[in-house]
């Protein structure tokens, strides 16, 4: 939320061609085959940051007291935040069928996200707010 | 150390631009919890012996911004602001929701206490124990929504230079002030987001003496550890739970509340009280729902209520307006009580008032105020520069707002707030015009009328509170029923007291306990923890200072205009009577261990353990 009212989710969206995974220098990144998910094996992460560079919505975030990255993991393919979501009956979340889709359009910075968010809830001058 | 709480506070002396850590004991923490009843203490323990001489608004006064062990597990934290209010010159625990609380426990602080005065305009930035005072000279001037971009920008660039390889920063929560605390206006509120505000008690302006424009913090850390962090769990889907059972507080907030309590109870402002009925459709929850609100579900951090609705004006002359809601306090006061009806206009209002950093309620208050000596023909076009303050006139209203976030021509006394505003046009005029303010011991009452009975509020809950006219802290009896001692718990544990509906009744100390690890019971809490801490703010609101003293035989009163009948409405003719309020604050001073005359006796003092405080009454003159 760069600006108030505008609140998003900004997490991994499952690019098809995985760019994160691919920047790895020491294959800490692997696709979960069931879930699609990214998954991270903290024990081998260095903590170098070149994922967050390689994706296009700079998702990832480094973990802010141990050494390794965070990325959803899609709670092995039962995602809490869409179980809370459901229970509080706001239905902003739903858990999709992963098919052959381009993903990767949904990566994206928190500022592009924000801008359009507030040109349609805002009307054009709400990126004035950014 | 006691559980559930990060264990140190943040002590930074402006004048010095020192910057040093604080704790207190688990004794004190164990009795004051947090929030309001700490910041009762703190207060009491550092400006006690001296009180009725420390000025609001000047140096010596503290500025607390409080959290509680609540804050953050119960479902939709919130923060306490307090110090002593330039409304009351008591204490007051003014609590705003947002995630500033939460960002601080995570930062590995329960709160800060500022004191003393800075020269040139700052801002506070920490993230987690890295805290630092910078310059504020960009965004000094600046209204709400240029406040929070540009420091919303400024920040979370600092936090990308300094930890490169981080990512992307969730943007750090900052409480600040507008135009109108930096000019010292008595009703100005703390501000976070656009339109969060702690507006009783007026501490923006405190903040604006102090020459504070913001505190911005960012917190890694995981919030403190608890006793039973299972219970809690459980807990929060129980609170959870009982939210989801009412529909109505989470389709429209309190916003549902301005065609009720106009027309089913009878109790809303209507052109500076002269009314509390009115039959307008047109300003019913559906019209803003339908007409104005673009976005149905708006929360802080962890809320399942989400009672907030973004408003915004798509078209005509007031396009562009946005505001949250506007909740039922901002829908009176910037709507009848300024005999304005049309919910554009209503939202265009508190659009502007949040941005000028202006409480709602307070402003709302004293411009019916005027606009009703207008109308009398007590202030005339040419008191008020040449603005004609018709009820009603939305454009006419919005330049009086602007004049008193600026202190301008007639702006400048009403900025004082009603209370003191009513005493400097009246002594101008040699009249008598407290009738028209519609107060309590400085403080303007909330849009909750008692003349009906059909509202939550007693006949001596605005006379008898230690928080005056807030109607979010009401004094009735049994003491431990639900009024004031229960609100001081919402209030010290710091988080919404909106999140506690439909819950079982201990709910809220089984949370406690969950976090804590500390029994407590609620006749337990009121009748003695919170106890004290009434007396601690009674006292101090007794000893006042140093522009007003209050005489409880005088002010301990409803607003004049309460005791004459309600002209209009299904409740037409009622009218508080005096006898029985007389005799309702009697019983309850017995109740809470005031004598005849309202002052705590010694022997409740020593009761509480407060015989420091016994040799304070001699200081406070009643006669």
């Amino acid at each position: 939320m760069l600006v108030p009212g505008l609140e998003f989710p900004h997490l991994c969206a499952q690019c098809e061609d995985y760019p994160c995974v691919k920047s790895c220098p020491v294959k800490a990144l692997s696709v979960s085959n069931k879930t699609g998910a990214v998954l991270v094996n903290n024990e081998t992460c260095i903590a170098c940051g070149q994922c967050i560079d390689a994706c296009p919505g700079r998702v990832p975030h480094m973990h802010p007291k141990e050494k390794h990255i965070v990325i959803c993991d899609l709670c092995n393919g039962n995602p809490q935040c869409v179980k809370v979501c459901q229970e509080g009956r706001w239905n902003v979340l739903r858990v999709v069928e992963r098919g052959d889709e381009p993903y990767r359009l949904y990566a994206r910075k928190p500022e592009e996200i924000t801008k359009d968010l507030a040109a349609k809830i805002y009307g054009e001058a709400g990126g004035d707010y950014l | 150390m006691t559980l559930g709480y990060a264990g140190k506070f943040l002590d930074v002396d402006l004048s010095t631009q020192a910057i040093k850590e604080t704790k207190f004991s688990d004794e004190i923490l164990n009795d004051y919890i947090g929030g309001r009843g700490l910041a009762t203490k703190i207060l009491w323990d550092r400006l006690g012996s001296k009180w009725e001489m420390v000025d609001p608004l000047g140096p010596e006064n503290l500025l607390l911004l409080m959290t509680g062990p609540l804050t953050g597990y119960y479902p939709g934290g919130r923060t306490c602001v307090s110090g002593k209010s330039p409304q009351s010159n008591g204490v007051v625990g003014s609590t705003l929701s947002g995630e500033f609380g939460v960002e601080l426990r995570c930062a590995g602080f329960d709160g800060i206490i500022v004191s003393g005065e800075s020269e040139k305009p700052i801002y506070l930035f920490l993230k987690d124990s890295d805290v630092e005072l910078r310059s504020a000279k960009d965004v000094w001037g600046k209204d709400g929504k240029q406040t929070v971009s540009a420091l919303t920008r400024e920040c979370r660039g600092l936090l990308k230079t300094r930890y490169p390889k981080y990512g992307e920063w969730k943007e750090p929560a900052m409480l600040y002030v507008g135009p109108a605390g930096e000019n010292k206006v008595r009703t100005a509120i703390v501000c976070t987001k656009w339109a969060h505000a702690a507006g009783y008690g007026g501490y923006g302006a405190v903040m604006g003496s102090k020459k504070l424009k913001a505190v911005v913090a960012k917190g890694t850390g995981p919030l403190p550890e608890v006793s039973d962090i299972k219970k809690v769990k459980r807990l929060i889907n129980a609170v959870c739970g009982g939210v989801y059972e009412g529909e109505l507080w989470r389709r429209w907030g309190t916003g549902g509340g301005g065609y009720n309590f106009g027309n089913k109870t009878s109790s809303e402002p209507i052109r500076n009280w002269q009314e509390e009925w009115h039959d307008e459709k047109g300003y019913g929850v559906d019209k803003f729902e339908n007409r104005l609100w673009v976005k149905p579900y708006w929360g802080d951090f962890g809320c399942p209520t989400t009672c907030l609705k973004l408003a915004v004006v798509k078209s005509g002359k007031f396009k562009g307006a946005i505001t949250d809601n506007p909740d039922y306090e901002m829908q009176a006061y910037l709507g009848p009580n300024l005999g304005i009806f049309v919910p554009e206009e209503n939202v265009f209002l508190a659009s502007l008032i949040d941005d000028l950093g202006l409480c709602g309620i307070q402003t709302g208050n004293v411009m019916g105020f005027a606009a009703e000596l207008f109308q009398e023909g007590i202030l005339t076009k040419k008191d008020l520069d040449g603005l004609e303050l018709k009820w009603g006139d939305t454009e006419a209203f919005a330049t009086l707002a602007e004049r008193i976030a600026y202190r301008e021509n007639i702006g400048d006394t009403l900025a004082e707030g009603t209370y003191r505003a009513a005493l400097k046009i009246g002594k101008r005029k040699k009249m008598d015009l407290l009738p028209y303010a519609v107060q309590s011991k400085g403080i303007s009452i909330g849009a909750h009328g008692i003349r009906s009975g059909q509202d939550f509020a007693d006949i001596i809950s605005y006379a008898c509170s230690v928080q005056c006219g807030d109607h979010t802290s009401l004094a009735s009896l049994p003491l431990d029923g639900g009024g004031e001692t229960m609100q001081m718990f919402n209030d010290s544990g710091v988080y919404c007291a909106f999140n506690g509906f439909g819950g079982p009744r201990n709910l809220k100390f089984d949370f406690y306990k969950a976090v804590t690890g500390l029994r407590l019971t609620q006749k337990g809490w009121c009748l003695t923890k919170a106890l004290r801490i009434l007396q601690l703010q009674r006292v101090m609101l007794l000893l006042g200072g140093p522009d007003l003293k209050w005489n409880p035989k005088i002010h301990d009163d409803n607003p004049q205009k309460f005791y004459k009948p309600l002209p209009s409405g299904p409740y037409k003719g009622k009218a508080v009577d005096k006898v029985e309020v007389e005799e309702y604050k009697h019983r309850y001073y017995k109740a809470v261990g005031w004598d005849k005359n309202g002052l705590p006796t010694a022997k409740i003092l020593r009761k509480l353990g407060l015989g420091d405080v016994e040799k304070a009454l001699e200081r406070i003159s009643c006669d």
